[in-house]
């Protein structure tokens, strides 16, 4: 529990990498996290199918932000197929701290984002928890 | 009920108080437990654990249906539980008790039973945004199925309502029925319910009042407030979750048909026709929560011994302890009435760079357990322009020790976040 609010994790939090508008993007994608009250717009400019650039707006506890911008590094130059390949199991192991149930919406806020993006959908289709992204209840 | 009570110590012996609830003995994360989240749910006193365990150990039987003495105590206790219940919302009698799981199951069967019969296209409802979901959804969708209108009630800067357009919405007319609040969840602002029950009842309106956070903390008393029906919740006064109730007066009850059917709701079942059982068994459909009902007549019989005029001036003392202890930490805004008026004891607040639920997370590696969300109330939420905010609630057994861990861990928050 110490080792939740890491150093990392609050210069991320409080330094956003990859934040803001990206003009000219292909695909976005914006999300809640009824819990804590989070919300992520991801925008994503894919170009020969690969992610070009990527940018992200939102407001939300430490956690999901972090986790979010901590997301958007690792995604650039990446193609579309590794996006759509990374996993809940991977955002949380690259967060790098312990994860209670309840804040794993939190944490996950971002991945589901980054995915809806790389999707392009504009809805999340069906359950999120049966889709294997998010998990825990208010 | 307007209280204004200006403590310099508290009346209640809270070490033997605490000594009565097993789970306030416990550590957490190697720090004595401070549970500061009341108004979501309460601990429960050896007593009412002990008056559960019994029915368990000793009587257990399904109620109302063996001839056999087991089933006889049972009901027996069942049925004292809600005579206690009634003694203490000074009902004229006991068919006025309906008990249900919680407060949001007592709204729920209003707005089918009764709401659904009687609230017709056209109609206004009259609701604030105060209200927890428990009372503002179930009217909301009632409004979109038959056609009615919703009308929202505002609340001013300290979040007291705004009684001008309270008013105005009833002159304006057409307003069958007002769901509102005794107290909020979110605030913890006391309304003047029994002017408002007054005022919407002199304008031709039936009136449900929401006392999940009123019966915990204060004397309700049903026959003074004058409202057509109210609920509560059993698991924020010391009994266990499952139990609760919704007060109305027998006559209307009378003219309700039934929420739920099924077993012991029956009269008389043929393949054409079914009669309903009396009052209050007619709104009790199937095998009830009866060892919850039988923990919530405990709880009721050890906040009487209390005191619940004790209980509610304790709560204020810790919140006018702790209201000038957070005004005084940088960066803290406090939600709702700054002063002791017509409030209990919630106090909601947000801590400037640091979101609620980093909040609350760092208050629990300290020991502190508060709320942080919107509290099943995102009108207020939006009324006040914020996500979320953290919350401490108290409660009799609640200490000035806790409220001043309170204000260290926030100092810990602030620390972490740099802030
Ligand atoms: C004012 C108010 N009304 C209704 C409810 C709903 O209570 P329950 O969840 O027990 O049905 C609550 C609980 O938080 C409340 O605070």
């Amino acid at each position: 529990m110490d080792d939740m609010y890491r150093d990392y994790i609050l210069d991320h939090y409080k330094n956003p990498r990859n934040s803001g508008d990206l003009p000219g993007a292909t695909n976005t994608y914006h999300d809640t996290n009824p819990l804590c009250g989070d919300e992520i717009t991801m925008a994503l400019l894919i170009e020969d199918d690969k992610v070009k650039d990527v940018r992200f707006k939102g407001r939300g506890c430490a956690i999901s932000q972090a986790s979010a911008s901590i997301l958007t590094e690792e995604i650039k130059g990446k193609s579309l197929d590794e996006v759509k390949a990374i996993d809940r199991q991977h955002v949380l192991e690259n967060l790098g701290i312990p994860i209670s149930p309840a804040r794993t919406k939190c944490a996950l806020l971002g991945l589901k984002t980054v995915k809806g993006a790389a999707w392009g959908l504009s809805e999340w289709p069906g359950d999120a928890n049966t889709a294997g992204i998010a998990s825990g209840k208010e | 009920m307007a209280v204004s009570v200006r403590a310099a110590a508290t009346p209640l012996d809270v070490g033997r108080i605490r000594a009565d609830f097993p789970i306030l003995s416990r550590k957490v994360h190697g720090k004595p437990v401070a549970y500061l989240d009341n108004a979501a749910t309460s601990q429960k006193p050896r007593q009412v654990i002990d008056a559960m365990s019994r029915v368990f150990e000793d009587h257990n039987a399904n109620i109302h249906r063996g001839v056999y003495e087991f089933s006889e105590t049972t009901t027996a206790e069942f049925e004292g539980a809600r005579e206690k219940v009634a003694r203490f919302l000074n009902a004229a009698s006991a068919r006025e008790i309906v008990f249900v799981r919680n407060a949001t199951e007592g709204v729920n069967l209003v707005a089918y039973s009764w709401g659904r019969d009687n609230i017709k296209a056209g109609d206004r409802i009259v609701s604030t945004v105060l209200e927890h979901h428990s009372n503002f959804v179930p009217w909301q969708q009632l409004a979109k199925d038959v056609g009615a209108e919703i009308v929202m009630i505002d609340i001013d800067d300290d979040g007291r309502l705004r009684r001008d357009q309270f008013t105005a919405a009833l002159k304006g007319g057409r307003v069958k029925f007002v769901a509102i609040t005794y107290t909020s969840n979110g605030l913890g602002v006391v309304l003047p319910a029994k002017e408002l029950v007054a005022e919407a009842k002199a304008a031709g309106a039936t009136v449900l009042v929401d006392a999940a956070q009123a019966v915990p903390h204060q004397k309700v008393d049903v026959r003074d407030l004058g409202a057509d029906f109210l609920v509560f919740s059993g698991h924020k006064m010391l009994a266990p979750p499952g139990s609760g109730a919704v007060w109305a007066p027998e006559a209307t009850f009378e003219r309700m048909r039934p929420f739920l059917y099924g077993g012991d709701m029956i009269m008389k079942v043929s393949v054409e026709k079914t009669t309903w059982n009396e009052l209050p068994w007619k709104f009790e459909a199937g095998t009830s929560s009866y060892v919850d009902a039988i923990g919530l007549g405990a709880a009721v019989d050890y906040l009487e011994a209390v005191g619940m005029d004790k209980i509610h001036e304790h709560e204020l003392f810790l919140t006018g302890y702790v209201l000038p202890r957070l005004e005084d930490v940088p960066g803290v805004t406090i939600y709702g009435p700054k002063t002791l008026d017509d409030r209990v004891g919630v106090v909601s607040f947000n801590v400037e760079g640091v979101h609620p639920h980093d909040v609350a997370q760092i208050f629990d590696r300290e020991g502190v357990c508060v709320r942080a969300g919107h509290h099943c109330n995102q009108l207020l939420m939006a009324k006040l322009d914020v996500p979320a905010t953290t919350r401490a609630s108290f409660y009799l057994y609640n200490t000035t020790e806790e409220c001043d861990r309170l204000i260290g861990a926030i100092q810990a928050a602030k620390k972490v976040f740099g802030v």
